[in-house]
């Protein structure tokens, strides 16, 4: 056991500058993912509660498709679905894109859980109050104003406790990341397991880093919600 | 043929699919009541481990925990065996997929059906024990329905987790849809690497059916418990 964490430790955390490992990936991973997801998930949550039917059925299907496949499918379906098509190998940048273990995953990952934080973020601004959006349009506001001075700060908000354990569901995905090769916590912690035939203690080192992850992120929402809902306390 | 003769293998993963999800669901639930009612006992012996149980399991990947309880048992287990002299036992994957995803979920259960329970009026479960009614029958006719009207849209959630989540027992070898899937992939790459994209789609349509499918009866489910409550009419 001791010699396991001394061969190991490294690589649970960092692993080296021009190979990073374990934790930082697992990191790097969600920010990336939440990041784009989040950008992704805005824009979409404005289509889905519009009145254009255009832009809401297209991307109703999209969060219903996804929301309704697992996420290893998903990803399965990137890594390798995707790269066995022919026009995806013929075509210089999409090989060399999709090739890459790293983009499939986060490209996997970002799809998923802009869809989950689509719904979220379309639920919170449908329960904006009736008032709030009267009153702006009284000043004279409209379409992007209205969004963005008073629709979004106040839906997003609002949104935040959903969010935060969307967070949370996304960290405990991006353990995935190891079965598409990605050298993320789990994918060492597999390593370490089958090297010293010692699973308990290998994926219980993991299994504590992400608890106390898990730990950090509610306190950061916890901190997050006293500072933007601070209004609804 | 469409599938290239592995229709079967995909109609087999499927139903194992569904059999592992519709026991892990009852495992869960059953571990759930048990869980809500330990963690809202006065007792702090009860209460505690319950929490920690909770807070645990919540906290750390699924992926994770499946690994680490599925290799550990059978580790624990061949270390029992040879400091014994016995032959070497092998755990069933399917058992072990159904104890690992119920007691996995259970943790989830239990923080819906703690809601549930606490949603019920403290007034009505009063009025039972006035009326004479023993413990068993207070929980069967008064907490039991009431709490399930609230506790639904959770259990609807978790339900889809779950048949979400048994896409991953495949990685401790268990013969269900994604499985199959990858195994026809293996078999058809001869004949053209598309059929990877294929079967992986063929793969994901079946969860969209099995989750749609479900869907439809928490709905039906969720009319049958809120008889009794009027909707706000807007």
């Amino acid at each position: 056991m001791i010699e396991l964490i001394q061969q190991y430790w490294q690589q649970y955390l960092c692993g080296t500058p021009a190979h990073p490992t374990g934790l930082v990936i697992t990191l790097w991973l969600l920010i990336a993912s939440l990041g784009l997801g989040f950008l992704l998930a805005v824009p979409l949550a404005v289509a889905k509660v519009s009145t254009h039917r255009w832009l809401a059925i297209p991307v109703a299907i999209y969060t219903y498709i996804v929301r309704g496949t697992p996420l290893y499918v998903q990803l399965l379906l990137v890594y390798s679905g995707v790269y066995s098509l022919d026009a995806v190998r013929s075509t210089a940048f999409l090989n060399s894109f999709f090739r890459d273990a790293f983009n499939c995953t986060i490209l996997a990952f970002t799809l998923n859980t802009a869809a989950y934080a689509t719904e979220i973020f379309a639920g919170a601004i449908k329960a904006t109050p009736r008032g709030e959006i009267e009153a702006a349009r009284a000043c004279g506001m409209s379409g992007l104003t209205l969004y963005r001075c008073i629709i979004l700060p106040s839906a997003l908000r609002r949104a935040l406790p959903a969010y935060s354990n969307e967070v949370i569901l996304m960290l405990h995905a991006t353990t995935l990341a190891a079965t598409a090769t990605v050298p993320d916590l789990l994918k060492v912690a597999r390593n370490a397991a089958s090297d010293y035939y010692l699973p308990f203690v290998a994926y219980g080192i993991a299994a504590a880093l992400y608890l106390c992850i898990s730990f950090v992120l509610i306190w950061l929402f916890r901190l997050a919600e006293r500072r933007w809902l601070a209004y609804l306390r | 043929m469409l599938f290239e003769g592995y229709g079967r293998l995909l109609w087999n993963g499927t139903l194992e699919t569904i059999q592992l999800s519709l026991l892990s669901l009852v495992l869960a639930f059953v571990l759930g009541l048990l869980g809500a009612a330990a963690k809202l006992s006065r007792n702090q012996w009860i209460s505690f481990p319950a929490t920690i149980y909770t807070t645990l399991i919540r906290g750390v990947p699924d992926l994770v925990l499946m690994l680490l309880l599925y290799y550990s048992f059978q580790d624990a287990l061949n270390r029992f065996t040879d400091a014994l002299n016995l032959q070497q036992i092998d755990i069933d994957p399917f058992f072990a997929g159904i104890c690992v995803l119920g007691f996995i979920y259970g943790a989830y259960f239990t923080e819906t059906f703690r809601g549930g329970v606490l949603a019920v009026p403290k007034g009505q479960l009063e009025a039972g024990a006035a009326y004479g009614l023993s413990r068993w029958q207070i929980f069967r006719r008064i907490l039991f329905p009431q709490m399930m009207r609230f506790a639904l849209p959770g259990i609807s959630n978790n339900w889809q987790v779950i048949l979400k989540a048994t896409a991953l027992v495949s990685i401790i070898g268990l013969h269900e849809v994604v499985r199959a899937a990858q195994d026809a992939i293996t078999g058809t790459s001869s004949k053209g690497a598309y059929h990877a994209f294929f079967f992986l789609s063929v793969a994901g349509l079946i969860y969209l059916l099995l989750t749609s499918v479900s869907h439809i009866v928490f709905m039906a489910l969720e009319q049958r418990y809120s008889i009794g409550i009027r909707k706000p009419e807007l």
